[in-house]
């Protein structure tokens, strides 16, 4: 039952950083049509960011804890607002090359990070009660997981807030409804489309924060390798859903800790059977539009 | 360039007066107009298309010409002494010179399967490492663990291959465009983590495979043996090359086209898009795992990278360099990247990059960053690559306004999506 409880929360802890990223991308692609190769680059960005603040200020702080993730999130923020202004507007609607150009973007920034930070992952502290563990029903949980929890919650519940109240919110979502609509409305949709960005931006560059703790390092590849995962999530959830992406990165995290326990570490190759599963049943994902 | 070439035309057309900018404009607009003309009059055979095709045709066959030409002097290569330096490490002869060929025509040849994908059926495809990794992999661990020689382990390698790009392809073309490419992204991420996981210690993990090659001919091992395993790599560019060319020349080709453009259309003439788009998918994966196969012979081991999503990144800058939608791009795509990812690589170790203050030095001492931005600037800047430039420069010297049949890089960019 421990285990069962321990790896429930690790599972919790995966799918809340794969929501952080998740989140941006699926909003992205919903509005945009494009496929941001470059958001795991937010997020390396974010990760070490946090850690340059945790390397000089100390690392066991929760003041400074906070402000690595307010500092890292803005830095995802800002590159990917930068990212939009300079590169995607150009190619306004011209999906696939926005794609080549998130890409090459994604390998120009990995190997810049490998330039300046090396290619060795790099270790972090966090607050010591990081480390500590909580007791629930008798399975010791590490505390980093309910903080990326508790993140992931709160991000998902401002998203909520931002889309159905304010709005911006209502411009956005209605722009993934029907884009033509929007800009026939007389409404500006290129403003919606940056402020997408910066959201999901920020949302990796929180993600990317969350972790480095969660892991226990930051290195250049560590946007990627959760950039992947995200991509099933997406699918999974139906691209341009928020709630399903939310569903699909909780269901996809704990199924994967669950089969690499329970059947030998075949995490990875379950998650992507799950994806040909949902592709072959449910083409548009859990939530997905009818296309 | 362009100018000088116009303003001798004029000059022997008899123009001599006129300024060569106005020059250009006129003959453009004539010849465009006998085209216009020609064609809906008088109707003729040989006056407009008739002799357009003819001069295509021409054209065409010069271009295969020239091709042939280029296969005779990289078959005699190793047998010249010849120095590219700052291109080629050494004498043409030399087993550094040539593994670099080698490996950079492999390299075109995957280019030349991913633009078959991408260039032929619109097909944006982020998993094309694991039909090579397949093939890497597959012929390593067959070769290790079973006694059978070369030919039957590629074949049994081949089959594999084939099944392995039934099932995901069949399953991963349900959806279309942009799901598409992270569908198979996701597949292909599996195939890499399998071979990370190291079962049972099959695939060796991080450290890869050494090819064993006791059951291999004599004359494929060993170093001596570069040119070799050189000519086996220029033979498979031009077959592959061939049988691209012959792919998209018949039935299929055409249609896996006209699927790119207008799926629904091609439904409602009563075709089946989807066989279609599959077929192009295995036939696409079979040969880049058979360039795979030999990718192995050349490196005389397996490594990680040949199946990570890296290298499907690879190929399509490699296909974008050189020009969505063109046969030659690809080449020269794939050989322009392997050779200046080689140079950038020596350039990055040099002792001039080591001296220079951080800001500088940081960038230059990453090839892929250069490689990125390098990229980047050509999908903003030159769209349709090295191959679209050069086509259009010829044509502006022509003085021809547009070739109108031939698709246009970005269009087939855009019917991807």
């Amino acid at each position: 039952m421990s285990t069962v409880i321990l790896l429930l929360f690790t599972g919790l802890g995966l799918g809340a950083l794969y929501f952080l990223v998740a989140a941006g991308l699926s909003l992205i692609y919903g509005l945009m049509g494009v496929l941001n190769f470059a958001h795991g680059a937010f997020l390396t960005l974010g990760a070490f960011t946090g850690w340059e603040i945790a390397r000089r200020a100390g690392s066991d702080n929760w003041g400074i804890f906070l402000v690595s993730l307010l500092i890292g999130a803005a830095a995802g923020a800002a590159f990917a607002a930068f990212t939009e202004f300079v590169l995607i507007r150009r190619l306004y609607q011209r999906h696939i090359e926005q794609v080549l150009v998130t890409l090459g973007l994604s390998l120009a920034t990995v190997a810049l990070f490998d330039g300046i930070w090396g290619t060795d992952p790099v270790f972090i502290q966090g607050p010591a009660w990081f480390k500590d563990t909580t007791d629930i029903l008798g399975a010791r949980v590490p505390n980093d997981r309910f903080v990326c929890i508790l993140a992931a919650v709160v991000v998902l519940l401002a998203l909520v807030f931002f889309l159905k109240k304010t709005r911006y919110g209502m411009i956005i979502r209605a722009g993934v409804e029907n884009r033509s609509m929007v800009t026939a409305l007389g409404i500006d949709v290129r403003k919606a489309f940056t402020l997408v960005f910066t959201i999901g931006g920020a949302a990796a560059g929180l993600g990317g924060v969350l972790a480095s703790h969660y892991f226990g390092y930051v290195s250049p590849m560590l946007g990627g390798s959760l950039l992947i995962f995200a991509f099933i999530v997406t699918v999974i959830g139906g691209l341009g859903s928020l709630t399903g992406a939310a569903i699909a990165a909780v269901a996809v995290a704990v199924l994967q800790q669950f089969a690499n326990f329970y059947l030998g570490g075949t995490g990875d190759f379950v998650v992507v059977l799950a994806l040909g599963v949902v592709l072959l049943v449910r083409p548009t994902g859990l939530l997905g539009r009818t296309a | 360039m362009t100018t000088t070439g116009s303003n001798t035309e004029t000059t022997t057309g008899g123009d001599a007066g006129t300024p060569a900018g106005t020059g250009a404009v006129r003959r453009s607009r004539r010849q465009g107009s006998t085209h216009d003309d020609g064609a809906p009059t008088t109707g003729t055979p040989g006056t407009g298309p008739g002799r357009g095709s003819r001069r295509v045709t021409g054209r065409r066959i010069a271009g295969w010409a020239a091709g042939l030409a280029g296969v005779l002097l990289l078959v005699l290569l190793p047998l010249l002494n010849l120095s590219l330096p700052g291109i080629l490490p050494g004498p043409s002869y030399t087993p550094g010179s040539l593994q670099l060929l080698a490996m950079s025509m492999l390299m075109a040849a995957a280019a030349l399967t991913y633009h078959l994908l991408l260039g032929v059926a619109g097909l944006l495809s982020f998993g094309h490492a694991l039909y090579f990794g397949a093939g890497v992999y597959g012929l390593a661990i067959i070769l290790k663990n079973l006694e059978i020689p070369l030919l039957p382990a590629m074949g049994l390698t081949l089959l594999i291959v084939i099944v392995l790009a039934h099932v995901v392809g069949s399953i991963s073309l349900r959806v279309g465009g942009i799901p598409f490419a992270m569908v198979t992204l996701a597949f292909a991420q599996a195939g890499s983590v399998i071979v990370g996981r190291n079962p049972d210690g099959r695939t060796g993990g991080d450290e890869g495979l050494t090819l064993r090659t006791d059951n291999l001919p004599e004359a494929l091992v060993g170093v001596v043996n570069t040119r070799n395993l050189y000519w086996l790599a220029l033979a498979v560019l031009v077959v592959v090359f061939v049988i691209v060319a012959w792919v998209q020349s018949s039935r299929a080709g055409h249609t896996a086209a006209a699927v790119r453009e207008n799926e629904l259309r091609v439904r409602v003439l009563g075709l089946q898009p989807y066989l279609v788009k599959l077929l192009i998918f295995v036939v696409s994966a079979m040969l880049v795992g058979v360039i795979g196969m030999v990718f192995l012979l050349l490196q005389s081991g397996a490594v990680p990278r040949a199946i990570s999503s890296d290298l499907t990144i690879t190929l399509l800058v490699m296909v974008v360099l050189g020009g969505v939608g063109s046969r030659w791009g690809a080449v020269i795509g794939g050989v322009f990247y392997t050779i200046l990812d080689q140079r950038l690589t020596a350039l990055a170790n040099s002792e001039a990059v080591k001296g220079l203050p951080d800001i500088l030095r940081v960038p230059l001492s990453e090839p892929l960053f250069i490689l990125g931005t390098l990229f980047i600037l050509v999908v903003l800047f030159l769209p349709g690559g090295i191959a679209g430039t050069a086509e259009r420069l010829a044509q502006r010297r022509r003085g021809r306004a547009g070739s109108g049949t031939t698709e246009t890089p970005r269009e087939i960019l855009k019917d991807a999506a």
